[in-house]
């Protein structure tokens, strides 16, 4: 297997360039995925979206970015100061922390950890503290339903998905995510080469739902239901403060929808079986067909935020107890027996 | 010192910090996160031992998992801010005797079972630590996940709404002050029917 780009000597210098790429890519995901999101939505509800910033709106989010900056950092009297002012970075850290782990090409990935799913998916966990914090330190009433909300979601939500990452594990036979990617690519089902999405619908299904209600993204938006939260946890946010929430809330979109496609679509091969050229060509290929997989599934994201309704908190809650984590169990289970079988 | 040695001693330290912030914090909810902040230590502790497995369980069941639903509980009954400062009636002489006493306990048995031996730092694959647990040490932990299946079950049948619990039954719609206080539409909306108890199934049986 090939071995990351990133093995260089010395190691500091490796670890620099690892952190500074991790941090762009954080950044240029979340900021893609953003402009994706408007646009789509935009189109979806037969407008024009943002259209004045440069070339068809392309420049509207660094601007968005730049009005952040500028505007003053807020901290309400009552809030508690240190738990307020760090939950925003709680919320963002788990997201640059995981693109670590995330292989977007042959070679392009920072480390490949031996149980690189699993801690991708430990680590984006650890994001609903930030959650927790900001609704809590607020101290402000809708913030503070707002967090309680978003804590019940991502506790339930997380089992169906990291349910549906096992049945993967368990076919594929590895953790590591270009592991998988290799695995994936040697799969054939009946002798015809395949991704995993086929036949593991269900678990694609599992996780791609559990991956919305995990972003709070529509229509798992009960945390940040706006008729009726205002913002939720984000209430009493300003400036970069609240634009740290939307970038994790993005980048979040990219982490997921990645995880899916190295799960699920093939990783960075354009279908098991079909190779790629050897050296910088393939490289950026890869590069490219990952990325293409990862926008199609944040689009898919957007057109379902522009189609559903909010569910209610207790539809929420009972989907995921009794429809999906049963359904996970059921998942593993068959997943076993087949790679048992044949 | 070597590269292994510093960090375990940062996070030694750092996990030693937080856990007495812990419990010297006057505000829960700020235990709960300092509480975090030791978790993380310990989960800090299994990477530089090398159990990479481990660590990640640590941080996915007890950061992710069981400090959240600990936050969740604490602020859905301690939701003001500020101090709670709520007196224990045993004090703080007894707690810190018991910890210190439990402290030198494990220091000694832990120095004099290892005192000296040097144990060489190495990498656990996932695969061998699946093969640990599910090959050698399998009935044993299948009977832990069966205890814990048990335990779950449990919790479910004490938690469950028993006959007699819950809301009232409909008031009687020929009393007229229900029929007045209910809004005009009330029956159209969908309402939780109550279990027919054991007496009423018997009858319409």
């Amino acid at each position: 297997m090939a071995t990351s780009v990133f093995a260089l000597e010395p190691l500091w210098l490796a670890l620099l360039l690892q952190a500074l790429a991790a941090l762009l890519l954080f950044l240029i995901g979340a900021v893609v995925v953003g402009y994706l999101e408007h646009k789509v939505l935009a189109h979806m509800q037969d407008r024009l979206g943002p259209m004045e910033a440069i070339w068809h709106g392309i420049g509207q989010l660094p601007a968005d970015g730049l009005k952040f900056l500028q505007k003053e950092d807020i901290i309400p009297t009552a809030a508690d100061r240190w738990v307020f002012a760090l939950a925003p970075a709680v919320a963002v850290v788990p997201g640059v922390v995981v693109i670590a782990v995330l292989p977007f090409g042959p070679g392009l990935w920072l480390t490949d950890l031996d149980a690189g799913i699993f801690f991708a998916l430990a680590a984006s966990g650890v994001t609903v503290l930030g959650t927790l914090m900001a609704g809590w330190s607020s101290a402000n009433k809708f913030s503070l339903m707002g967090g309680l909300r978003g804590a019940a979601q991502l506790i339930s939500y997380e089992l169906p998905l990291v349910l549906a990452a096992a049945a993967i594990v368990i076919q594929a036979g590895t953790l590591s995510l270009p592991g998988i990617v290799e695995a994936q690519h040697g799969f054939t089902l009946f002798g015809v080469p395949m991704i995993y999405g086929i036949p593991h619908i269900i678990g694609l299904g599992l996780f791609f739902v559990a991956a919305l209600a995990e972003l709070s993204r529509p229509p798992f938006d009960m945390p940040i239901a706006d008729s009726e939260l205002i913002a939720g946890h984000m209430t009493e946010y300003t400036g970069m403060r609240y634009a740290f929430f939307m970038l994790s809330e993005y980048a979040g979109m990219v982490i997921l929808s990645a995880l899916a496609t190295v799960l699920f679509l093939g990783g960075w091969y354009p279908w098991p079986g079909v190779g790629l050229p050897e050296g910088a060509a393939g490289m950026v290929l890869g590069f490219v067909i990952t990325f293409a997989k990862i926008l199609v599934l944040s689009a898919i994201m957007v057109w379902l935020r522009a189609t559903f309704p909010r569910m209610r908190e207790d539809q929420l809650q009972r989907l995921s107890w009794s429809v999906l984590i049963p359904l996970g169990l059921l998942n593993i289970v068959l997943v076993a027996t087949a790679k048992v079988w044949f | 010192m070597s590269v292994p040695e510093v960090v375990m001693l940062a996070t030694g330290v750092v996990g030693g910090a937080a856990a007495l912030l812990v419990v010297t914090s006057r505000n829960v909810v700020h235990s709960a996160l300092y509480l975090v902040v030791a978790l993380l230590a310990v989960a800090g502790v299994f990477l530089v031992l090398g159990a990479e497995f481990v660590a990640w369980a640590q941080v996915l069941v007890y950061v992710g998992a069981v400090v959240v639903l600990l936050l969740f509980g604490l602020m859905l009954t301690r939701a003001p801010i500020g101090p709670t400062g709520q007196g224990n009636e045993l004090g703080k002489a007894m707690p810190l005797a018991v910890a210190l006493a439990v402290f030198a306990g494990l220091v000694a048995l832990i120095v004099t079972s290892y005192g000296g031996e040097v144990i060489a730092l190495e990498h656990v694959p996932p695969a061998a630590l699946g093969e640990v647990l599910y090959v050698a040490w399998a009935l044993p932990f299948m009977t832990l996940g069966f205890l814990l299946t048990l335990a779950l079950i449990g919790a479910v049948v004490i938690a469950r709404r028993e006959e007699g619990e819950g809301p009232l039954p409909e008031p009687d719609p020929d009393e007229p002050e229900a029929a007045e206080a209910s809004p005009p539409d009330s029956s159209s909306w969908p309402q939780r029917q109550p279990e027919p108890t054991p007496d009423e199934r018997e009858v319409s049986a």
